[in-house]
């Protein structure tokens, strides 16, 4: 402590009480669990193996949604190019469990791990743009990130890979292996996306999302806090990208670095909530539900999806989330209740 | 009197032991210079205020200091280390916290997270030590009952106490206020000057821009006036306000009676 001073008594704050969370939250997380054990044995009486490889679809759009939301919700960097590790994601896990031969579930969080120190060079390139400036140039990395995967050698080119690693396994043992992964990891990132935003860093980067010079004034180091996002966002997206390609079989350059990946990960953290923890997988849910029920109909299911997202923007501009939560409720608490201290 | 910048203190440069010295300060933005070649210096528990009309480039002066703009030249030293180039929030670490003119809370926060923000980032502090400072410096700025109110409902009024709060959460050594008091009614203001003065009195350096200068003079130890870019009169704030060179900037003339303000 510095120099006493008579502003500010010691003795009043000592008890004071801060608060976060409480029963609401608690029966809200106990609620996402019961749905959480739900889908850990629904396979086994429920879902056909086509329902399964579909939901694996979903866990990795909650992945893709949730770390896009960090990144651009909280640490206020917009990017529309994530599709880069996505991309490096998907190649990387056929690269591991092919090549190098590693099981499959250690091929895929490799993946992620790779993609994010590939994150860590880019940044430096990356935030020397700002804003619109910082959004093109994501874009035009993931083009050249899809230009160099196409050019290098053993990657199929323009046609992409195939992953062999699952052959000689039976189906049944392969669906669940890729289904419990994917389950997995979807758990993981949203509580530990979760965990960094209840720690000082969270606080940190909720700061910089609302205001970036104020919270540099406050002493947040806000370069450094972006970073981490990115790198974290970016080792996301390629766990999201090794789960659509070991699902899928097989990756292209023209699928796996595809623009509309941001455009799915804008969709989803828009209707659902930007900003908030709950909001991605909310939009995850319904962009998958929408996905489903409409896919039948062509081309007017991407009109659907732009008419629902123009909808929301209008009238619900914080999200569903926002609009049924109306910033009271919080099943993943992040704020600080304080309770006065007893004179 | 002559044009040259007018000093009523015993020596020109800073004494041994300042808080802050900055020296020869530079500014420009295009063709519009802002600062020109600005020193001054604060000893700790001293209070400098500075005045100057419109577009003197007051608030520029402060966002040198703290950072938030890199200056074109000069030198910033912060207790005797090198702060020239380094960044703002590096320098809230060091002890130099500030307020925003136009006040910048974290709108999607309660009021008792914005200060949160300071006192765990700013003044380095983990949860409980972090959480009693917030609440001690909404208590001195005179907002716990607003703690759990979401800083974006918040009035004008208000969103300037949040801005006093929070600068103080970072445990400031030197604190920067910019037009604090703006806005504040006649009633309102000797409960914020006997703060300040206290802040001061506790041995932080203060450095106050403002507007409402019989205000200022109730609390600070020597007053600067700016114009355009340039000190105009530095020393004793009474001696200063009287001078011939601040009615020039005030009045646009030479006035040997001017009592400016």
């Amino acid at each position: 402590m510095s120099a006493p001073t008579t502003l500010t008594p010691m003795s009043s704050a000592t008890d004071l009480k801060v608060v976060r969370g409480g029963w609401p939250s608690l029966a809200g997380g106990g609620v996402l669990a019961a749905i959480v054990v739900f889908l850990a044995a629904a396979p086994w009486f429920v879902f056909s193996p086509g329902d399964v490889t579909n939901l694996v679809t979903l866990f990795a759009l909650i992945i893709l949604g949730t770390t896009w939301n960090l990144m651009a919700g909280y640490g206020g960097l917009v990017s529309i190019g994530q599709q880069a590790f996505i991309g490096a994601g998907g190649y990387g896990v056929i690269k591991l469990a092919d090549v190098v031969g590693l099981p499959i579930p250690v091929a895929v969080l490799a993946a992620g791990v790779v993609c994010a120190l590939l994150a860590l060079p880019t940044s430096f390139l990356l935030f020397r743009l700002v804003g619109g400036y910082f959004a093109i140039g994501t874009w035009v990395v993931a083009e050249v990130f899809k230009l160099v995967t196409q050019e290098l050698p053993g990657f199929g080119g323009g046609s992409g890979l195939s992953l062999t690693a699952f052959q000689g396994v039976d189906r049944v043992t392969r669906i669940a292996t890729v289904y419990y992964l994917a389950l997995v990891l979807a758990v993981a990132v949203v509580l530990a996306t979760y965990l960094l935003m209840r720690s000082r860093v969270g606080l940190g980067l909720t700061a910089i999302r609302d205001d970036s010079v104020a919270a540099a004034s406050l002493g947040v180091a806000v370069r450094r806090s972006q970073r981490l996002v990115y790198v974290a966002a970016s080792g996301g997206a390629g766990l999201a990208g090794a789960l659509i390609a070991v699902n899928g079989l097989r990756v292209s350059p023209g699928s796996m670095f595809s623009v509309q990946y941001t455009a799915f990960m804008i969709f989803i953290v828009v209707i659902g909530g930007l900003g908030t923890i709950e909001g991605p997988i909310l939009g995850a849910v319904i962009f998958f539900a929408l996905q489903q029920l409409l896919d039948a109909y062509g081309t007017w299911y991407l009109i659907a999806l732009g008419a629902i997202a123009i909808a929301v923007v209008l009238l619900a501009p914080r999200g569903l989330w926002g609009l049924a939560a109306r910033g009271r409720y919080e099943i993943f608490p992040l704020g600080h209740r304080v309770h006065p201290p007893r004179q | 009197m002559t044009s040259a910048p007018l000093s009523l203190e015993a020596s020109s440069g800073a004494p041994a032991g300042a808080l802050l010295e900055a020296e020869g300060l530079a500014k420009a933005f295009g063709q519009v210079v802002t600062a020109r070649s600005v020193s001054f210096h604060v000893a700790p528990g001293e209070a400098l205020g500075i005045v100057g009309p419109n577009g003197a480039g007051k608030s520029t002066l402060l966002n040198l200091v703290t950072g938030t703009l890199p200056v074109d030249a000069g030198a910033i030293r912060f207790d005797g280390a090198d702060v020239t180039h380094t960044p703002a929030a590096r320098r809230t670490a060091l002890g130099i916290g500030r307020t925003f003119q136009v006040p910048r809370p974290f709108e999607g926060l309660t009021v008792f997270e914005n200060v949160l923000v300071g006192s765990t980032f700013g003044a380095g502090m983990r949860r409980r030590e972090a959480s009693e400072k917030a609440w001690q410096a909404l208590e001195t700025a005179g907002l716990t009952h607003l703690a759990n109110t979401a800083a974006g409902s918040l009035r004008l009024l208000d969103r300037k106490r949040l801005e006093l709060a929070r600068a103080l959460a970072t445990q400031p050594r030197l604190l920067l206020l910019d037009e604090i008091a703006g806005g504040l009614t006649e009633h309102e203001l000797p409960a914020l000057i006997e703060t300040i003065s206290a802040i001061r009195d506790s041995g932080t350096g203060v450095v106050w821009i403002e507007h409402i200068v019989h205000a200022l003079l109730q609390v600070v130890d020597r007053l600067m006036c700016l114009a355009q870019g340039d000190v105009v009169a530095t020393g004793d704030p009474r001696e200063v306000m009287a001078s011939d060179a601040v009615a020039a900037v005030y009045l646009g003339s030479a006035d040997p009676e001017g009592e400016a303000l």
